[in-house]
């Protein structure tokens, strides 16, 4: 009888090898995400520091003029190129504050419109089709917005007296805003249906109509939900390229003026780095240090949308 | 108690009212969205099917022996004969100007049109043959009426004179709109009339390859572990957080990382697929991991429990049971993860896959474009032909990114599966 307490199945199995081995594997694997960020902030950094060797880090953050050249003579004058952020940054969030202008009401509006009024029927028409506008390339968008809406708001503004630039920050910012409709919209739809039908059913119960349940009882339940796919909304405009690439300009004022040309962080890094580069100039790296403050960018604003999701969410059980 | 109900209508009145503007606002909003899609959809459908036509005409050319050494056919002066047919079909043309413009008339692809022919039947030297060339863009433009007859002379791309030419041709039929092939079949020119959208299409065809091969087995591993393996500690919770800010990350900074460690570290060919697969595999990376944890998740502890309680050991219980269960959400997510990266543009403009490439790459390695950017590419250009061949790479990319989607649904469809 000895020989059979011997056999031990529970303990050959997890010391198995290829157990061990494919286990391994899946950990490695899930590491790769890791790894990419990791990744990211290194390259970024790296090259970063870089050129805050040639150009001081406040330079960079508080400098008010964009003018990136390398230079042909050492003499010349500015041969150095200027190098202040800030221009990008406000260009950056002039647009994106025009998308989240026009994509904040479109989407709630069509998301609570679509979680408490519309049937099935309507919902199974209408949801594939906003998704629709989500999943149309941003490069599309571009296209659109440089050829049609640019245009478009050019001869309305002259025909009204006003001076308008041909790649005016609105024509771009309303083409993102288009853009980011679907994103507000799933995101505020879900909080919204995470809203327990009771809430809703005491407000009917009290006599309230059903938009007032929805102004006093549904959207503040649902509000952290809200506002951190808003602020995720936001960090899309900040990094969505295409569209600014194709309607924003080129020229870096410090404007508050939807109709004038501004450019963006994005629009910046695609300039620097198509056509010809060299390593180690200043212009070169320049980008890497935007890209990295774009990153940063964010990132905030994503870490802040979970934070609220995470710490507002009100529980129902 | 009437009257208590007559006293409150004015206010319930109002209540209701702001009820029915409430509710019109939500369907305004949904009109506004759809609108757009549609007016921009149809926008740019209606300005790129003028693509899918071409304009040819047909000039008599005689194949002067002389000018054709029977042995170096390759290398004789075909331009020259086109020239000369075109001088015999128009033969009140005098001038030097008039001349260089009616040049102008046929495609500088036509004397290759013309090469070729006579290369495969070298029979021909000697006769007079008809043929269809393409015709240049700027005539195509005006048979299809994008050049406004009230623009001024100088300012047209086309005076009088050439039209009147042209109209003599149409005349006497010879010429002709016909299905625009070569727009499917060829690669990137700087002549519109001969662009078309196979290389970009080819690059984005490898790209995809590369990012699928990447991206989903990698996916679908890190998301077993994930769901299946990992212990509940703060390291796991770390990766899950990774995970989801990765999902928002600018797509713009996943190129930036492409070019500083893909090629300015490890030394990868510049432009080539295989960088733009790595780089696009990357950013569908937390896409796959989520929809492949979705697709886990929905798989009911039961049949875990099942594996595990007739022997069956953990990895074999999750590879011959859980993960077969979830494939088809896993493919879903993948996809969809697909149908975005074949749509994204600007991590590929970091890596130089900007450049203009006129061949079809036979590899990973050779230099590429990809669909979305050869728009972005064709968008710039000044030519007025380039218009409606953006707008008809623009619907063959959302043809595709369609496609895709609905093999996404149907694929959820079939093998929806409620335990």
């Amino acid at each position: 009888m000895s020989h059979v307490t011997k056999i031990n199945l529970t303990d050959t199995r997890p010391s198995h090898w290829p157990e061990r081995l494919i286990k391994a594997l899946l950990l490695a694997s899930s590491l790769v995400a890791v790894l990419v960020t990791v990744g990211i902030v290194f390259s970024l950094l790296f090259e970063a520091v870089r050129f805050f060797k040639i150009i001081p880090i406040q330079a960079f953050l508080f400098g008010l003029e964009w003018n990136p050249q390398t230079a042909i003579r050492a003499d010349q004058i500015g041969a150095k190129g200027e190098f202040g952020a800030v221009p990008l940054i406000t260009g950056t969030l002039l647009i994106s504050t025009i998308a989240m202008f026009v994509a904040t009401p479109l989407g709630l509006a069509s998301s609570i419109y679509l979680a408490e009024y519309a049937g099935p029927r309507t919902r199974a028409i209408v949801k594939p089709l906003l998704e629709l506008l989500a999943g149309i390339p941003t490069v599309v968008y571009g296209f659109f917005a440089a050829l049609m809406i640019a245009p478009l708001i050019r001869l309305t503004g002259t025909s009204l007296g006003l001076e308008v630039a041909s790649e005016s920050a609105l024509a771009a910012g309303l083409a993102m805003g288009v853009m980011i409709v679907p994103l507000i919209s799933s995101l505020s739809d879900d909080a919204i249906n995470a809203v327990p039908q009771s809430l809703r059913d005491a407000s009917y119960g009290l006599g309230a109509t059903q938009a007032e349940t929805i102004k006093k009882v549904v959207l503040p339940a649902a509000l952290p939900g809200i506002a951190g796919g808003l602020l995720l909304a936001t960090s899309t405009a900040i990094g969505e390229t295409m569209i600014v690439v194709m309607a924003a300009g080129l020229a870096a004022n410090i404007t508050a003026n939807p109709l004038e040309a501004v450019t963006t962080i994005t629009v910046q890094i695609v300039t620097l780095l198509t056509g010809d580069q060299e390593f180690d100039s200043a212009k070169t790296l320049s980008a890497f240090a935007l890209g990295l403050l774009l990153f940063t960018l964010t990132l905030l604003l994503n870490i802040a949308a979970q934070k609220i999701v995470n710490h507002y969410r009100e529980r129902y059980d | 108690m009437t009257d208590h109900f007559t006293k409150m209508t004015p206010e319930l009145k109002r209540r209701l009212r702001n009820e029915q503007w409430f509710q019109w606002m939500g369907r305004g909003a949904i009109f506004v969205a759809i609108a757009f899609l549609l007016v921009m959809v149809s926008t740019i459908a209606s300005m790129g099917v003028g693509a899918l036509r071409q304009t040819h005409i047909e000039l008599s050319v005689f194949l002067d022996p002389q000018k054709l050494d029977a042995t170096r056919l390759h290398d004789a002066d075909y331009g020259r004969l086109i020239k000369k047919a075109l001088r015999s079909r128009f033969a009140n043309v005098t001038k030097r100007r008039d001349k260089r413009k009616l040049y102008n008339l046929v495609s500088s692809q036509a004397e290759y049109t013309l090469r070729d022919l006579v290369v495969r039947s070298p029979s021909l030297r000697g006769q007079t043959i008809n043929i269809w060339f393409t015709a240049s863009d700027d005539v195509d433009m005006l048979i299809k009426g994008n050049i406004a007859s009230s623009t001024d002379e100088t300012q047209r791309r086309i005076d009088h004179r050439e039209a009147s030419w042209i109209n003599d041709l149409i005349s006497k039929g010879q010429l002709e709109s016909r299905f625009n092939s070569r727009f499917f079949w060829s690669g990137d020119s700087r002549e519109p009339e001969l662009a078309g959208i196979l290389s970009a299409f080819v690059g984005s065809l490898f790209s995809l390859l590369v990012c699928f091969g990447l991206s989903f087995p990698l996916g679908i591993f890190a998301a077993i572990y994930l769901e299946e393996f990992a212990p509940k500690n703060r390291w796991s919770a770390f990766i899950e957080v990774n995970i989801n800010n990765l999902a928002a990350v600018p797509s713009i900074v996943f190129g930036l990382l492409g070019l500083a460690v893909f090629l300015n570290a490890f030394g990868l060919p510049r432009s080539s697929p295989l960088v733009g697969g790595m780089v696009l595999a990357l950013m569908t990376l937390p896409t796959i991991i989520i929809a492949s944890r979705a697709a886990l998740r929905a798989v009911p502890p039961s049949i875990r429990e099942a594996a595990l309680g007739i022997g069956a050991s953990p990895i074999q219980t999750v590879f011959h049971h859980v993960a077969p269960l979830a494939l088809p959400g896993m493919l879903t997510g993948a996809i969809v993860g697909m149908a975005r990266a074949l749509g994204e543009t600007a991590p590929l403009l970091m890596i130089g896959m900007v450049a203009f490439v006129a061949d079809v790459p036979n590899s990973i390695f050779e230099p590429a474009t990809a669909l979305p950017v050869q728009i972005f590419l064709w968008a710039d250009s000044p030519e007025r032909a380039f218009l409606e061949k953006t707008s008809a790479a623009i619907i063959v990319l959302l043809c595709f990114l369609i496609v895709m989607n609905l093999a996404a649904i149907l694929l959820r469809r079939k093998f929806e599966q409620r335990y």
